[in-house]
């Protein structure tokens, strides 16, 4: 289907079903009851996993295909938000416009930036990616304030000179970010006895994005030049060697991958129309290098499933503090309840760091193809016991 | 002149933090071929050694003075360190005062046993697996390590002064017959940070076992097939590389009160001079350090600042990338390291 | 179907009861139902309580969090009751808020306006949060501040000392309690005028922000109106460690004050290195050589030990002062705790005080009731005097504390000694005043 192996388009299938389907996925759980904690089902969060999602796939593009390892992705999530927002403030609120731009302006910066950072390998060609973020942050927080905003990050005021549409609406407040009068924010609630699902404007437009670019980059994968660029990984060497010229096919693959993540900036400030000069920091770079290695570098779905792990830890164990242990603890008696509380509290709330560096030593020790390889073995195992229960005799083998 | 005479001596300061950081960054790098993230965190674990034993030495009893009140009106608990009963006022006070340098002897065998224990724990099953799972592992480190010293130690600045002969400044100037004052500390930290290096250096230089990792360096295989134990060579150099960027943590207290983070604040940085100095160099590491430490001071003078705005915010990335555009392999890169 | 632009779970509560058993989904519109986001209809109200959790400023944030607890505790009327038995307003009754029992969230903003946006959307859209509150930087608060403006709840400012947050980012849903640079300035120069003469050659070393750059302005402008000169404004980069290379070049520049306009660890580090290179004992033009740092935290100062002995600066609030809202609420915390509150503890305490009364006094949580009611409201008995929350800017205008690093400090909590108490008259300024302006607080917004 649409050019793809059967494999593929399960793939694509089943993470369309996903995405669609996200919003009870992520709520299981009762508005009331005490796991409620656990639902990850709200509007922003949902945004922020696809959204960060698609920067991944983008990363993965370069990274997973190539073998270059980027530490400067983040300046063109930054860029592509400081694009969309100066759309909204001086042309109009409309989303289409601004995630052009921030495509567009990503996609430039990445050309002269990888045109540059490319000429060369390894992790000298890390540094240089990294140098250039860097350089983009510092600036973005001091000497470029006038078109950054600088700490605060760029806003939208009530005083935008607004091309198409209005500077504020007629009860004096800023105009909201809108597909075609759609608007971003817009939020329908259904209620199912206990449960409550949030079905998110923007949530669904981001989803329908992620769709595209999960579609593309399997294209990619699937694709000549995506067997060049995977050429590229095992031996660059000897491709010079036969006469090759691998730069353009590598440019291009950083090109792209950099306007995946100018993608990602639009989308961010569409959904919430704000650039902060963090966004551009090392350590968002960072971030989506963890996110790719830790759901698993080179596969086509472990950066989302990455990006959704980050994130989740990220959003959900940050919230949980002393109270709402004691709520989850409280049955049980006294002395229990407050050595159970000791025990968890330096793992969530301000503790919630140290969970996650905890789980990226055990996901990188005990599953060194990430997460992908975790449901792998987990489908594996799945499979032996239905064969197991067919034929009792066989030996069961171990998972390596 | 003063000025420009001034911010040499400044950036050699700050250098030889760099130059320090980025010796055990570029000994783990050379010997194992592990990227260690979590190189910054050993770095912060040695500054912590150093309020430790300012705690230990602070170690107090409580006595209830009845004429002056805490903040809720009670009697005032005053606090007096052991050491002070014992020795007196006079003796005691000078032995907390001498607690930097006295976490020196603390530091080295915490930091070597550090090392001993990330590296047979952790990192040798890193060995064989790419560069990228050897980020995240030591990353995942580094967090931990990080938020185990936050969960004990709080996540503000602990002041850590240095002893009080060795706070104040100094005329260095007065030699060459000019007006130049600086911290007497941190001349104390640029020599110490010598000592380290010529140590480091002679080391390998010098003795047998520092000749074997120097081959293990260029040719781990053949040295491994000659019936030499590497391995456990390696091990030993993981340790050294621990204490290095340990000892460097704990002269730099006084510098600047310690936080938990200020290991990340450093990890970037000492990327980019191993980087600059180039992959798998030890004398490249330590010139990139002092070099990127004098163009920073230079950067932020205001004839300089007001010339090119921002300018000390960028410099170092913006060396870096120059550096690395006209000498492919850093300074003083091998051919071949880190290049894929 | 309808749609809502935010979620309301309050509603969501009384859909529940309704809708259980129902086969199919029903679906609400919150427009018809709701009068405002997040409508408290249960018996409780939930507050979003939004600090730094990681980050350099997690100590505060902390801080900021116990004083969020105990002000729940008393406004549900547990515990002694704190500020609120000195509180000049007598509406709240200690039966939580409008007889709603008061619940709170906390999240972390990690210092930075796109994780504390997060945070608070989170607050907002899934714990169905009617007032956001906290932070510990100005950047952040300006950046949640304008977030609870587009949804329609109240923000409350934690620490925030830009001139912008109530100046040219002011929100009509948006309230600070905490002072600002301008009234730094204001009360330190009378002080600074008297210890140090006229007659002086000040050099600014400003972190390279909007925070830093606003408190830059205020002091050189109210410096050199009494008289002094500004040698040179030098810019240092948010992330330097070490400062020695902007400390040195003060050592030959003719300047006999250094002024840090540094906050937090940076104000930590500078202060390090300006002690170092000896600055506070020089003698320059035949004067004692002074450094002036002119916003506090008397939690990060503790990082530079004795480096801070006899430096001046402003603080919003200390708990050694002598009122009895001060010795009730120190009290109050120190029992609780075992040490006593940070500023920014007093500060997100009044705040939640505050607005409790607001709610209480509007007999409504609607955001527009809620900012009638703290508009031009005059109150005291929170630990700074009388005080008026002025209705053009929503800014609190009170006395501010001038203080000095304490010479024999007698524990480790008694770092500063207040020098003056500068009267709320002095510190008051025009709302078009050109530091505040560019600026305008819109209409408020229930959602």
């Amino acid at each position: 289907m649409l050019g793809m192996n059967k494999n593929d388009t399960t793939m694509l299938l089943l993470v369309a079903v996903l995405t669609m389907l996200a919003p009870f996925i992520l709520n299981p759980f009762p508005t009331e009851s005490g796991w409620a904690q656990f639902n990850a089902g709200y509007p922003d969060l949902m945004q922020r996993f696809v959204i960060f999602g698609i920067f991944a796939i983008g990363f993965n593009i370069l990274f997973g295909l190539t073998g270059y390892l980027s530490f400067g992705h983040a300046a063109f999530l930054g860029i592509g938000s400081y694009s969309a927002v100066w759309m909204f403030k001086l042309l109009s609120m409309n989303v289409i416009p601004a995630i052009l731009l921030s495509v567009a302006m990503a996609g430039v910066f990445a050309l002269v930036i990888g045109y540059i950072s490319l000429r060369r390998s390894g992790i000298y060609f890390s540094i240089l990616t990294l140098a250039f973020a860097q350089m983009s942050f510092n600036l973005a927080y001091s000497v470029l304030t006038p078109i950054t905003n600088g700490e605060t990050g760029l806003q939208l005021t009530l005083n935008d000179p607004r091309i198409l549409g209005l500077s504020q609406t007629a009860d004096g407040s800023i105009p909201v970010t809108s597909l075609f009068g759609l608007e971003m924010r817009s939020t329908f609630e259904m209620v199912l006895g206990p449960w409550a699902f949030q079905f998110n404007v923007g949530y669904y437009l981001s989803a329908l994005v992620l769709l595209a670019a999960f579609y593309l980059s399997i294209r990619i994968f699937r694709s000549p030049f995506g067997l060049m660029l995977r050429a590229v990984k095992s031996n660059q060497q000897r491709m010079n060697y036969t006469g090759l010229n691998t730069r353009p096919y590598t440019l291009a693959a950083f090109v792209i991958s950099g306007m995946y993540a100018g993608l990602a900036g639009g989308l961010l400030a569409s959904m919430d129309p704000l650039a902060g000069a963090e966004r551009m920091q090392w350590t968002a770079s960072g971030e989506v290098v963890l996110m790719t290695i830790l759901g698993g570098a080179g596969t086509l779905i472990g950066p989302v499933l990455g990006a959704g792990f980050i994130k989740y830890f990220e959003n959900i164990f940050s919230k949980i503090n002393e109270n709402v242990l004691h709520g989850w603890f409280g049955a049980l008696p006294d002395g229990l309840e407050d050595l159970l509380v000791t025990l968890v509290y330096p793992f969530v709330g301000k503790g919630w760091h140290m969970t996650l560096g905890i789980l990226f030593v055990l996901v990188v020790v005990f599953l060194p193809g990430g997460l992908v390889e975790g449901g792998q073995r987990i489908a594996a195992w799945l499979r032996r016991k239905k064969a197991g229960k067919n034929t009792p005799t066989s030996t069961i083998e171990p998972a390596e | 002149m003063d000025a420009i005479l001034l911010q040499i001596l400044n950036g050699l300061d700050k250098g030889s933090a760099y130059a320090l950081i980025a010796l055990g960054l570029t000994l783990i790098f050379g010997t194992l071929g592990v990227v260690n993230f979590a190189h910054g965190a050993l770095f912060m674990i040695g500054a912590f050694c150093a309020v430790t034993v300012q705690r230990i030495l602070n170690i107090s009893f409580e006595t209830v003075d009845p004429t002056q009140t805490d903040f809720l009106g009670n009697a005032l608990i005053v606090k007096t360190p052991y050491l002070e009963a014992w020795f007196g006022p006079e003796t005691g006070g000078s032995i907390i005062d001498w607690a930097v340098p006295l976490a020196i002897l603390f530091a080295i065998p915490v930091m070597v046993f550090v090392g001993f224990a990330m590296e047979r724990g952790l990192i040798k099953h890193f060995y064989k697996r790419p560069h990228a799972d050897q980020i995240l592992v030591t990353f995942g480190l580094a967090i931990v390590l990080q938020e185990m010293i936050k969960f004990f130690y709080g996540a503000n600045p602990i002041q850590t002064p240095a002893p009080e002969m060795l706070s104040g400044i100094v005329n260095v100037g007065a030699i060459i017959g000019m007006d130049i004052v600086y911290p007497v500390w941190r001349i104390v930290y640029f020599f110490f940070s010598l000592l380290v290096i010529g140590g480091i250096f002679s080391f390998l230089q010098f003795t047998t076992f520092g000749m074997v990792v120097r081959a293990g360096m260029a040719d781990r295989e053949t040295v491994g097939l000659l019936g030499i134990n590497i391995d456990k060579r390696f091990t030993i150099m993981f340790g050294i590389a621990a204490a290095v960027a340990g000892l460097a943590g704990v002269m730099y207290t006084p510098i600047n009160s310690p936080n938990y983070h200020m290991g990340m604040d450093f990890l970037v940085l000492s990327f980019v001079v191993v980087v600059v100095g180039g992959m798998g160099s030890l004398p490249g590491a330590v010139l990139a350090g002092f070099l990127l430490g004098i163009l920073e001071s230079f950067a932020s003078m205001n004839e300089i600042k007001s010339l090119i705005p921002g300018i000390d915010q960028i410099i170092i990335y913006l060396v870096a990338i120059i550096i690395l555009l006209v000498r492919p392999r850093g300074l003083m890169g091998r051919k071949g390291v880190m290049e894929e | 179907m309808s749609n809502s632009k935010f979620t309301r779970r309050g509603m969501l509560k009384t859909g529940a009861i309704a809708g259980a058993g129902v086969a199919l989904p029903t679906i609400f519109t919150a427009s018809s139902v709701a009068a405002y986001t997040n409508e408290p209809t249960g018996g409780s109200v939930t507050l979003g309580f939004n600090v730094p959790q990681t980050g350099p400023y997690a100590d505060e944030g902390a801080d900021e969090l116990r004083a969020y607890q105990l002000a729940v505790e008393h406004l549900n009327g547990e515990g002694d009751g704190g500020m609120m038995n000195t509180f000049s307003s007598k509406e709240l009754q200690g039966n939580g808020i409008l007889g709603k029992k008061v619940e709170f969230v906390t999240g972390d903003t990690q210092t930075k306006s796109d994780a504390a946006r997060a945070s608070a959307k989170s607050m907002i859209e899934k714990d169905g949060a009617v007032m956001i509150s906290g932070g510990s930087s100005s950047g952040v608060a300006i950046a949640v501040q304008g977030l609870c403006q587009e949804a329609g709840v109240i923000f409350m400012a934690g620490l925030t000392h830009s001139n912008d947050t109530t100046g040219k980012d002011k929100k009509a849903n948006g309230f600070r309690h905490f002072f600002n640079a301008y009234m730094s300035a204001a009360a330190l120069a009378p002080v600074l005028k008297n210890l140090y003469g006229t007659d002086r050659n000040a050099y600014h070393l400003t972190a390279d922000y909007t925070w830093g750059w606003t408190q830059e302005e205020s002091i050189a402008a109210a410096t050199e109106a009494m008289g002094w000169n500004t040698v040179n404004k030098v810019r240092t980069p948010l992330a330097s460690t070490d400062f020695s290379s902007y400390i040195a070049p003060v050592l030959n520049s003719g300047a006999d004050v250094l002024i840090l306009n540094h906050y937090g660890g940076n104000m930590v580090n500078s202060l390090t290195n300006a002690v170092q290179f000896g600055l506070k004992d020089k003698m320059v033009n035949g004067k004692n050589f002074e450094i002036v740092v002119p916003l506090y935290s008397r939690l990060m100062a503790k990082g530079a030990g004795a480096n801070v002995k006899g430096i001046l600066g402003s603080t919003n609030w200390h708990w050694s002062l002598q009122d009895d809202a001060t010795k009730a609420f120190v009290k109050s915390f120190g029992t609780k705790y075992g040490f006593p509150p940070s500023q920014a503890a007093h500060t997100v305490y009044c705040q939640t005080l505050l607005y409790a009364d607001a709610a209480q006094r509007a007999g409504t949580f609607n955001p527009c009731g809620i900012g009638e009611a703290l508009e031009g409201f005059e109150f005291d008995g929170l630990g700074n005097g009388k005080t008026l929350y002025r209705a053009g800017d929503h800014q609190c205008f009170k006395d501010v504390l001038v203080v000095k690093g304490k010479e024999n400090p007698t524990s480790e909590f008694d770092l500063l000694e207040v020098v003056e108490v500068t009267p709320a008259g002095q510190v008051t300024y025009p709302i078009d005043h050109p530091m505040f302006a560019g600026g305008a607080l819109g209409t408020c917004n229930a959602g």
